[in-house]
């Protein structure tokens, strides 16, 4: 039987410590109801335990957090999986602005349409890849400084028809890792030091593989997702900056 | 005396928050309270304060100055120069609430006015030279009257702030005994001066109130841009010069509303390499033009007028804003959930864009001198516009 909570009358530091020492007690399950603003939920949080979380939580959700798997019904706010290392985020509403800042590892899965500076920083190590998929569009600065890791945009679930399904800057400063666009970005765009490439078969078995599992989470079909090509977008040289001064 | 000299520009990471409701009906104070405090974690303790409009329907024709005084004699100052300068008809001390952790407040009072032109009043037809005088002498109350500063100057209209967490603030100044057609928030979070009553936001100039999250770079090129078209940047803190620059731009250049933000925040040179002639020679224009009154740095702001309230963001987002709405009420916030905990079924939920302001303006002929900053001005207006400054006409042709 999960742990049931309503937190609405609750600081988000009372909501914390109590998730903490049920945890410590051996609870493995969590369903948040109420949610709304509480910041930094489960963050920090070594242990692989589920939570399910209806309404809108605050700032840093699951930021550090090294192996929860949780589910939102709702939109997620700043920083969402900031500097998470292992662990997975699932939104089934839409994401503020950079989620997944510095994150190591672990995954957060967004059906809809996502802020600005998304994956800022994203990194690698050893075994750890993070990734981010985006069922929306993205802001500007999409995977800004990206250093590892894999950002996959989709544009198919948008409230914004009227935009692109990235905004400006994109990858500015990237020098490792990957984004995945379903569809076509202007060359303007683009970071210095950056160009789309086809895909090749190893990225299209990398992205099924990914896809498969984001589907799953939200009920989707893939083959709806793969209907139309894919480009990915990665540095061209292997030290893109190295005589770059500034913009 | 408030020792504030030495003071610089703030940086802060802020909570903001707006409501309007397009067909006027008022909106409880409650409202605007809860939408603030859920963004307690936002602010520090060391400034709040709430803009309300449509609060004063008994003096909807006067300026209403909210005054505050360090002392009693300081506010006597202001009361004899009010007097020698403007109708007074009505004035009272601001209600205020005892509140524990608010030590020594500083003392408020309203004064409901009408400018005295050489002994004579000059009818509203004249409104823009009323206006005019008002600027003048908020201004000078401001620089040469120690001790003492209007907070705000328009007309059936009043800002609330001062040093304190929201909730603290709302109890003090019985923010829930108003309902407000408009009302706009502030939850401060200075990190780069002392909090002052003074340096809280809303800042206000006229019936335009703003309130900002962020950090305005560009304050030393703002203030000495304002500087020449007499503007006084008395209060300290960044957030200042918007007001004035929004009065600048809008009420005596006669700017559209979406110019004036584009001003504030101008697209990108490789953005306006890739418009349309009309449009790039427009922007162009506009950068070249009004260099002196781009904000650079973060913000995220709400500003508010008789008739309207918009949303702006910097160019790159670095801070940020949510708007939402559910039939006539529109509600904008740094949080989604500051959204949500007063408007729990929104019909759209949606983050602007970067630079493009969220202009929610009432219906016509809703309220008492009501504005509209939409469409561009009449030719006459224009022409005295142009006889101010020397811009290009393209800048009021375009759309």
């Amino acid at each position: 039987m999960p742990l049931e909570l309503e937190v609405t009358p609750f600081h988000y530091s009372q909501v914390n410590k109590i998730i903490r020492e049920h945890i410590s007690k051996g609870e493995r399950e969590f369903v948040l109801r109420g949610v709304n603003g509480h910041r930094y939920l489960f963050a920090g949080v070594s242990a692989e335990v589920s939570a399910v979380i209806y309404g809108t939580p605050g700032l840093d959700l699951g930021a550090f957090m090294r192996g929860p798997v949780i589910r939102v019904f709702g939109s997620v706010q700043d920083g969402a999986g900031n500097t998470m290392d292992h662990g997975k985020i699932i939104v089934h509403g839409m994401a503020g602005d950079v989620i997944g800042y510095a994150m190591r590892g672990g995954k957060i899965h967004i059906f809809g349409d996502v802020g600005y500076r998304v994956g800022i920083h994203m990194k690698a190590y050893m075994d750890k890849v993070p990734v981010i998929i985006i069922g929306g569009k993205a802001g500007d600065f999409l995977g800004e400084y990206m250093a590892g890791g894999i950002i996959i945009l989709l544009g198919m679930n948008t409230i914004y028809p009227e935009r692109p399904i990235a905004g400006l800057f994109l990858g500015t400063g990237m020098h490792g890792g990957a984004i995945y666009i379903r569809g076509k970005v202007r060359e303007n765009q683009l970071g210095l030091g950056l160009k789309p490439y086809a895909l090749d078969s190893d990225d299209e078995k990398l992205l099924e593989s990914y896809l498969k599992e984001y589907c799953d989470d939200f009920g989707l079909d893939i083959s709806e997702i793969l209907k139309e090509d894919f480009i990915k977008i990665i540095p061209y040289t292997h030290r893109p900056y190295g005589k770059l001064y500034a913009y | 005396m408030w020792n504030i000299y030495l003071r610089a520009k703030e940086i802060s990471g802020c909570g903001i928050s707006g409501i309007i409701h397009r067909k006027g009906e008022l909106i409880p104070g409650e409202m605007i309270i809860k939408s603030i405090c859920c963004q307690y974690e936002r602010g520090n303790g060391l400034g709040a304060g709430f803009a309300a409009y449509g609060i004063y329907p008994e003096f909807k024709d006067f300026y209403a100055l909210h005054v505050m005084g360090q002392c009693r004699e300081s506010l006597e100052r202001v009361e004899e120069f009010l007097h020698k300068r403007t109708y007074v008809s009505f004035q009272e001390p601001i209600p205020t609430r005892r509140v524990k952790t608010i030590k020594n407040p500083p003392l408020f009072k309203r004064y409901f006015v009408r400018p005295k032109f050489e002994g004579e009043i000059v009818e509203a037809e004249d409104g823009q030279s009323e206006d005019d005088f008002m600027v003048n002498l908020v201004m000078e109350i401001n620089e040469k009257i120690s001790g003492a500063y209007v907070i705000s100057s328009g007309k059936n209209m009043g800002v609330f702030k001062g040093v304190g967490f929201p909730d603290e603030i709302a109890e003090f100044f019985r923010i829930d005994e108003y309902q407000a057609y408009i009302w706009t928030a502030h939850n401060r979070f200075p990190t780069n001066t002392p909090g002052w009553w003074g340096g809280a936001h809303p800042f206000t100039l006229l019936d335009w109130s703003i309130v900002h999250n962020g950090e305005i770079s560009s304050y030393g090129t703002n203030k000495r841009y304002l500087e020449l078209f007499g503007y006084k940047c008395t209060l300290l803190t960044d957030t200042e010069v918007v007001a004035y620059i929004l009065d600048l731009l809008i009420r005596r250049h006669g700017l559209p509303l979406e110019l004036a933000c584009k001003v504030m925040a101008p697209p990108f040179w490789i953005e306006i390499d890739e418009m349309d002639e009309e449009d790039r020679e427009l922007y162009t224009a506009l950068r070249m033009v009004y260099g002196g009154a781009v904000l650079n740095g973060p913000f995220a702001i709400l500003f508010a007028y008789n008739g309207g309230l918009v949303g702006l963001n910097d160019r790159v987002k670095l801070r940020p804003l949510v708007v939402a709405n559910k039939g006539d009420l529109y509600v904008m916030g740094s949080e989604e959930a500051a959204i949500r905990t007063i408007l729990p079924d929104p019909e759209r939920v949606w983050a602007p864009k970067a630079g493009e302001p969220v202009i929610v303006e009432m219906e016509e002929a809703t309220i008492p001198n009501q504005k509209s900053y939409l469409k561009v001005r009449p030719k006459e207006e224009r022409e005295d516009a142009l006889r101010i400054g020397s811009y290009p006409l393209s800048l009021f042709t375009s759309k």
